[in-house]
């Protein structure tokens, strides 16, 4: 069974393959003007992207002072690397854990919005309206959230979170305690979920699940309601026909969600940045900006860019994963 | 409507049978729907009401839900005035809209070049600019911030006093159109894909350029797709903190949603103050969104799925 992932309105026809015009039947100024059209947003696009993220890579194995010109950069080997896993372990590693909870939080998050898709999905009353509310924290910048929650939500007199928290009151904006925490062998700081990142999970919750919500709304209007139907006659109750015929047919928005969530818990800056409460609450995204800019920080370009390496690595896997899928589906069409 | 099919191959159509079985699990769906709308709404709901609240004297003895003492709308002065907002606006809008146009104009054109002609590396070309959009921000960052530092540029846009790009606000219009660059390109060749070969076939037989076929051929059929674009891109620039906030160290060169830090940093207590200046910032954004929420929804979508 095909099923058309096109939201838009015009109707998709059939790619004529190899009979479309080539480069060469063009006269002199077409050819002129499509290399303008291609190369000048490629020249841009390369120049502020890509070679950027490649120098970043070269000066993490070197050493630099950036008051001095960059003829006084050293090369210096593996040794940043060495540095950031072994000295600065207590600032790599929470950092690090705090980006894996966010991945597993924003996954959790992201089933939660499937489901809020799948009930709006049903053709209830009021429907748009649901939809309108659960999906407007999503224009928000991160920053503002995180300033939305901190006025009436975190503060530790007033704050709405501690009325529905078990215990005493917590200043959820600054409170670094750990909420659990667990020793590893190779490591000096114990690493867990410090309460004020644990606050700013639920207000990034808030926006994340009606972000998730929308694109499995768009993906369930294109499954083929006749799939369903089907599966109804053949008696599947509504639990076996969401697994083995709706997910199923989801499959291209499962891998944008896939990877959004985890890019969007890599990249995670805003809030934690906006909010400024550097104990506990440190992603990899601050601890690179902290580390280029902060105070002192000068000579720690090396470190800086190989924190940033370290973060790159990690998103890597994913934004090839998803390139391939994607324009593999598109030449098999 | 129900279609039951009986092991014989008899069928049989139920009309309303099911619409009563079901009624007591569409009570519960809409109970458990309006909570979690209730539960949306609490956060910027309180903002809202305690944004017009005084804290010391009201919020902090009272409760962030108590019946007020007295309305205000002096933690929306103080805001303004404090975070300089009438400035800040100003510098936002001189960035977002200049680079709306530009990501536009420069995206739909290699998505017109590599979706609408077959040469040896439009595939790869479609590749750099999905995957370039994907990187983190802060991998690219050091680098930028020495090349804006470094290079001179010409007096009409650099900085008077230094010759360079570093914290002026063209520096964060190159950076917002070379990135975002990367995802409408992504989008519009997918929906550029959608168009038929034939138009494009039939207006170079009628002798139409490559420059003819793109404005006046394709640019006017990808208009609902640039519309949701424009509407996406608005509030993604106009959110954006990290270029915002590092690119720019002088508070007065600024976009307002980054300089709501230094908001944080003077008031960190006065937690109604915050609630204002949280408000104004969001404005736009939240009014945008009702007005043209179909758009919003649709760059999404399209943003996500397959052409």
């Amino acid at each position: 069974v095909t099923i058309s992932h096109d939201v838009s309105e015009l109707t998709a026809v059939p790619s004529t393959g190899h009979r479309r015009r080539r480069f060469s039947a063009l006269t002199r100024s077409d050819k002129f003007w499509l290399k303008v059209m291609v190369g000048v947003p490629a020249a841009l696009h390369i120049a502020l992207v890509w070679i950027p993220a490649l120098l970043t890579i070269a000066l993490s194995f070197t050493y630099w002072d950036v008051l001095r010109p960059p003829s006084t950069i050293k090369a210096v080997g593996f040794q940043n690397y060495w540095f950031i896993f072994t000295v600065f372990d207590s600032d790599l590693f929470p950092a690090l854990f705090n980006n894996f909870l966010l991945i597993i939080w924003l996954t959790i998050c992201s089933m939660i919005g499937m489901l809020f898709a799948y009930l709006l999905d049903k053709n209830i009353r009021g429907g748009r309206a649901y939809q309108s509310i659960y999906y407007f924290p999503v224009v928000l910048s991160l920053a503002v959230v995180g300033f939305i929650w901190k006025s009436t939500m975190f503060s530790r007199d007033r704050g709405l979170l501690n009325t529905v928290w078990p215990g005493g009151r917590v200043d959820f904006v600054g409170d670094g305690s750990k909420l659990f925490q667990f020793d590893l062998p190779f490591l000096d700081t114990p690493l867990g979920l410090s309460k004020n990142f644990a606050a700013l999970l639920v207000a990034m919750a808030w926006r994340h699940i009606g972000y998730v919500m929308v694109l499995y709304l768009a993906g369930l209007k294109a499954v083929d309601p006749a799939l369903r139907e089907a599966a109804a006659i053949d008696g599947c109750n509504e639990v076996q026909s969401f697994r083995n015929v709706v997910f199923p047919s989801l499959k291209p928005i499962n891998v944008v969600v896939v990877v959004i969530t985890v890019i969007e818990a890599l990249r995670a800056y805003d809030i934690v940045a906006a909010l400024n409460e550097q104990r506990g609450t440190d992603v990899m995204g601050t601890l690179v900006t902290r580390s280029l800019l902060g105070e002192g920080a000068s000579d720690r370009v090396g470190f800086g860019s190989a924190y940033a390496v370290v973060l790159l690595l990690l998103c890597l896997g994913f934004i090839i994963w998803y390139v391939i899928s994607h324009y593999r589906e598109t030449e098999e069409s | 409507m129900t279609v039951v099919t009986f092991d014989d191959g008899t069928t049989m159509i139920l009309n309303e049978q099911p619409k009563q079985r079901i009624r007591p699990a569409r009570i519960v769906l809409h109970a458990f729907l309006i909570t979690m709308a209730i539960a949306w709404l609490i956060p910027i709901g309180t903002a809202v009401y305690n944004s017009f609240r005084f804290y010391e004297a009201d919020t902090q003895p009272n409760g962030v839900f108590a019946v007020p003492t007295a309305l205000t709308l002096e933690n929306y002065r103080d805001a303004w005035s404090v975070g300089e907002m009438g400035k800040t606006f100003g510098n936002t809008a001189f960035i977002v809209i200049p680079s709306i146009f530009l990501i536009l104009l420069l995206s739909s054109a290699v998505a017109f070049a590599c979706t609408r002609f077959s040469w040896r590396f439009n595939v790869s070309f479609l590749v750099l600019f999905t995957a370039g959009n994907l990187m983190p921000q802060q991998v690219m960052f050091q680098p930028l911030f020495q090349f804006f530092k470094r290079v001179p540029w010409p007096d009409v846009i650099s900085d008077s006093n230094t010759g360079n790009l570093l914290g002026t606000k063209i520096a964060v219009i190159f950076v917002h159109v070379a990135f975002q660059t990367g995802f409408c390109t992504f989008v519009l060749a997918n929906y550029m894909k959608t168009i038929p070969k034939e138009l494009g076939e039939a207006a170079s037989v009628d002798g139409a350029g490559v420059l003819r076929q793109y404005f006046q051929v394709i640019l006017p059929l990808t208009r609902p797709a640039l519309a949701a674009l424009g509407t996406l891109e608005f509030t993604w620039l106009y959110n954006d903190f990290f270029w915002g906030a590092n690119l720019l160290s002088q508070g007065d060169q600024r976009p307002v949603t980054s300089s709501i830090a230094v908001l944080n940093g003077q008031y960190a207590t006065d937690f109604n103050l915050i609630a204002a200046a949280s408000i104004i910032i969001a404005l736009p954004t939240l009014i945008v969104y009702l007005l043209l929420q179909k758009q919003f929804i649709a760059g999404l979508t399209l943003g996500a799925s397959k052409g």
